[in-house]
């Protein structure tokens, strides 16, 4: 069984999984990381959403033979970390406006939003309306409104 | 704008004056009920203010090593409330007694104890026998006994209860029934433990009970002794059991009631570890999923690789099942490549051939007619037809359950809302006594009425018993798409008569594919069909009449359901009838306003039953600028719905101007545009008014999706939607860029029901909107639904799609 190292939430991990194992279930079945959730398998839901080497991608649609080892795998359980605190700024956001409803979609809808700020910073700006327009991130409760109220908010906190 | 009555804007500011009083008294006094030695019971905090009864309830308290206390799990029926108006319409049976309180009438004799169980540490303890599946309940639980316990929320514990047969009709989740039932026996038991703890505290100080209050866990005494509960939970347990009777807090005195409290698994939910059932480690319960049929309930005929497939990779077991061929491997990632494998000879389905055409001609068959004789010379009629296809209920977790049969007992961990139908069912099926089987109830992941059925659950014991291993199973969205349950499509016939300015008549009939009710409360309507207001109906039709409500004088008033086909799997969708038929009479109401020449707010409020009603229609109307001026291809939609004890009016405003509709989003469909929402709410008592909103604001985003992008094409037995990127239910890209939620001040002592609630109003609202954007009254719902497809559809087989393999190339 071929093995699988990469660096998940800031430690080397090794997964003995087949290589074409797309990483969510090596997350979730072999490794018991269950933040990434699933709700499509096809990249289209975004309830998987994770960072690889800090920029957000749905581990669904990644083979993990294709992982090197010093890829950076960070999911919702890596995400405080990445900060140095017990909770990044986005989801002290969520907390303060209460946006959490079945929370299904949460970890990805996090990742997600984290993912919008910097990009945008790279691209020298701040989130705008049309930015929370193209969020994929399925939320079947539909507390769309607070996850942009939440987004704007974090964006605000993030350093 | 109109004012509010002046009657009413003394009552709430009177009620204002009371809280903010009562805010100020910081310290919970210990009632005249709570002189030692307890039980003794009279009024709580000195006399009555006039005319104001006290009501005295029953609670128990339990023989156990710490407090434990209990009370009947139910509740008394709400009186209805009457009206006056125009041409009068007699009051529908929902009027006299809705789905709502036969759930609540149901709980009450047959209803056994819930229990509170405090510990030394000083956290409560509750296991809530609801399913929790984003609405809140154990949030606006915890609150209810914070309030009665003088606790602080954050000591209480609320978990989901595993099922518990003896509450018979009192664990079932479902017709927004939850808080209307728990409200008061959950405030019973806390009452009881506060008075158990007094008494404790008042052994222990040697001070008499009515010296002494209690704040946030603790008792204070005026001596200057504090005593936590967590000190006092041994002492105030009790060797036998024992009734007693208490009196509850009054609203003016409610700290926590009433105000806006986040949800106390929030922290969980954004941090990863809220635990779903397919986050749970089951010994041995490996991942398993069903290769299922290109058609609706399409059956196995044979699997021509069976042995080939058992050696791929990953893959323990292979075998055939009831629903299709079920695959057990080491992760579900090996499950779908086994299942795009398998080689299988379908049998027929029970919907072979048919598509949304045959079963529109079906539902015309089946069609009531309308009664209302030739019209005389003076008196026009609006005639409509409406159509409402086949939409998913599925959430965004799949259906799934762990499931681990052994010979002569199972064990069964899923999201349900009916726990008690999956273990008598399920029980059934396997030949085990009920007692055999443990039903355990997880958090979920959204419910929308998929979650009354145990489907998974079913499959899960039916495959573990076959292996004779755990299984942890799960759906593919594929799967959730085309073989899932579905809100079934139906039609309503609408005619409304007027005359000199008046409407005299108003018939609906309503025709649907057939609802599954099969969850149980199937049972609760025969136990209680004595009482129902209605005589010799079939069950559906009860239901139809137990749900549907029309806020509005008509005149002469009938609303008739006919049912037909049951060859498909179906379900109740946030909501039963309501959405479709009260959009509908919504629209109607919008085209009789163009008819008589007035204006659609105006008319509506001068046909309104109920002052709630119009106070709720009055305050979005008010802030949403109804009447605005708006430019061409805009426009706004308004509407109310009453249902539960509770009102709720929304007013939508659409934009369906080429540049907007065209607009173009990456791997969006787009569409209209809502840009623009306002809702008013009246519970009568929202017991976390925060809670109250996110229900707003999930069903507003229902209510877009139902009528401008959701809905399922069934093509030959089949429907071609499999994926999010198809099945079009409300995204970022449609989501208002404004809304506003209006929580009105309470205008009873009692919550009213709220989790389904805005889905109709909102749906209406925006099909209004778009009507007058348009200046075509929409008849077809989701609008989109007869455009040409906007996808091309996945293959039918193998039933799911692969994975994709290039999520590193996308990464954004």
């Amino acid at each position: 069984m071929p093995q699988h190292t990469f660096i998940l939430n800031g430690k080397a991990v090794t997964a003995e999984v087949e290589s074409d194992v797309r990483l969510l279930w090596v997350l979730r079945d072999v490794l018991g990381v269950t933040g990434p959730k699933y709700g499509c398998g096809v990249g289209v839901c975004r309830a998987c959403t994770s960072h690889l080497n800090g920029k957000a991608f749905t581990p669904c649609a990644v083979p993990v033979g294709e992982l090197a080892a010093d890829d950076e795998v960070t999911t919702i359980e890596g995400l405080p970390d990445t900060v140095g605190a017990d909770l990044h700024p986005m989801q002290e956001a969520w907390l303060d406006l209460d946006v959490a409803q079945c929370g299904y979609c949460q970890p990805g809808q996090i990742m997600a939003a984290v993912d919008a700020v910097r990009r945008a910073r790279e691209a020298g700006r701040e989130v705008t309306e049309a930015d929370l327009d193209e969020l994929r991130n399925i939320c079947r409760c539909g507390t769309y409104h607070r996850i942009r109220q939440a987004v704007l908010e974090g964006a605000r906190r993030m350093p | 704008m109109i004012a509010p009555a002046p009657e009413e804007d003394r009552t709430l500011g009177r009620v204002r004056q009371r809280r903010k009083a009562s805010l100020m008294a910081r310290r919970h006094p210990a009632r005249a009920n709570e002189q030692s030695p307890p039980p003794a019971v009279s009024a709580r905090d000195g006399g009555d203010p006039a005319g104001i009864g006290r009501r005295r309830f029953l609670g128990y308290v339990l023989a156990a090593p710490t407090l434990t206390v209990a009370a009947q799990a139910g509740v008394e029926a709400l009186a209805p409330a009457t009206a006056e108006a125009v041409v009068p319409s007699l009051p529908g049976p929902a009027e006299i007694l809705d789905l709502n309180d036969l759930l609540t009438v149901a709980a009450l004799p047959t209803s056994h104890l819930i229990t509170l169980r405090l510990d030394p540490d000083g956290t409560v303890h509750f296991a809530l026998p609801r399913a929790e599946v984003g609405q809140g309940v154990t949030t606006s639980s915890a609150m209810l006994i914070a309030e009665e316990l003088d606790i602080p929320l954050e000591k209480v514990r609320v978990t989901l209860a595993d099922a518990r047969p003896e509450l018979l009709f009192n664990q079932l989740t479902g017709g927004s029934n939850t808080t209307v039932s728990t409200y008061t026996p959950i405030r019973v038991a806390a009452a009881v433990a506060r008075g158990r703890l007094l008494h404790a505290a008042s052994l222990v100080l040697g001070e008499a009970v009515s010296t002494l209050t209690t704040k946030a866990g603790t008792v204070l005494s005026p001596a200057g002794a504090v005593l936590g509960y967590g000190e006092l939970a041994a002492r105030a347990a009790a060797v036998a059991d024992s009734a007693v009777t208490v009196t509850l807090k009054d609203r003016e005195d409610f700290r926590v009631i009433g105000t806006s409290r986040r949800r106390l698994d929030a922290l969980d939910a954004v941090t990863g570890r809220k635990k779903f059932a397919m986050d749970l480690q089951v010994d041995g319960a490996l991942p398993t999923m069903v290769c299922r049929p290109p058609t609706i309930n399409g059956t196995v005929r044979s699997v021509a690789n069976l042995d080939a497939v058992r050696a791929m990779p990953g893959v323990t077991d292979v075998v055939t099942v009831s629903t299709g061929v079920a695959v057990r491997a080491r992760t579900f990632g090996q499950c779908v490549d086994a299942i795009r494998a398998l080689d299988v000879d379908w049998g027929p389905g029970t919907a072979e051939g048919a598509t949304d055409a045959t079963v529109l001609a079906e539902l015309r068959r089946a069609e009531l007619p309308l009664v209302v004789p030739p019209l005389p010379l003076l008196t026009k009629a609006v005639d409509a037809r409406f159509t409402f296809h086949f939409a998913s209920n599925g959430a965004l977790e799949t259906n799934c359950a762990i499931a681990d049969v052994r010979p002569d007992s199972a064990e069964i961990w899923g999201s349900l809302k009916a726990p008690i139908i999956a273990q008598e069912q399920i029980a059934l099926r396997l030949g085990l006594p009920v007692s055999a089987v443990k039903v355990h109830v997880t958090e979920g992941g959204g419910s929308f009425g998929r979650k009354l059925f145990h489907d998974a659950a079913h499959e899960a014991a039916e495959i573990s018993e076959k292996l004779g291993k755990p299984v942890k199973l799960m759906w593919h969205r594929t799967d959730d798409f085309r073989q899932g349950r579905t809100h079934p499509m139906s039609t309503s016939r609408v005619r409304a008569t007027y005359s000199l300015g008046e409407v005299l008549t108003y018939e609906q009939r309503h025709t649907s594919v057939a609802t599954d009710f099969g969850h149980g409360i199937g049972e609760v309507l025969t136990a209680e069909a004595a009482r129902l207001p209605v005589a010799d109906l079939t069950f559906s039709e009860t239901m139809f009449q137990l749900t549907q409500i029309s806020p509005y004088h008509l005149g002469v008033t009938t609303q008739l359901l006919a049912e037909t086909d049951k060859g498909y799997n179906t379900g109740s969708m946030r909501n039963i009838y309501s959405p479709n038929v009260r959009t509908a009479q919504e629209l109607v109401i919008d085209e009789l306003a163009r008819r008589l020449g007035e204006d659609a707010y105006g008319l509506r409020r001068r046909l309104m039953k109920e002052a709630r009603a119009r106070a709720v229609l009055d305050e979005v109307a008010r802030r949403g600028r109804w009447g605005r001026p708006m430019e061409p291809g805009t426009a706004q939609g308004i509407a109310v719905h009453p249902e539960y004890h509770a009102y709720v009016a929304v007013l939508a405003e659409i934009d369906c101007r080429p540049a907007t509709t065209g607009r173009t989003v990456p791997n969006a469909y787009t569409g209209p545009r809502v840009t623009k929402v306002v809702c008013a709410v009246d519970v009568g008592l929202a017991v976390n008014p925060r809670g109250l909103e996110a229900q707003m604001m999930g069903g507003i985003s229902d209510g877009i999706a139902l009528a401008l992008t959701s809905g399922l094409h069934l093509e030959d037995g089949a429907f071609l939607e499999s994926s999010w990127d198809n099945y079009y239910y409300t995204r970022q890209w449609n989501t208002p860029p404004e809304l506003e939620i209006v929580v009105m001040p309470p205008t009873g002592d009692k919550p009213g029901g709220a989790g389904e609630l805005a889905v109709a109003a909102a749906m209406a609202a925006v099909a209004g909107a778009y009507g007058r954007a348009t200046g075509t009254m929409p008849t077809v719902f989701p609008v989109n639904h007869t455009a040409p497809l906007a996808f091309t559809p996945a293959p039918a087989v193998p039933p799911v799609p692969a994975s994709p393999t290039d999520g590193r190339d996308r990464v954004l």
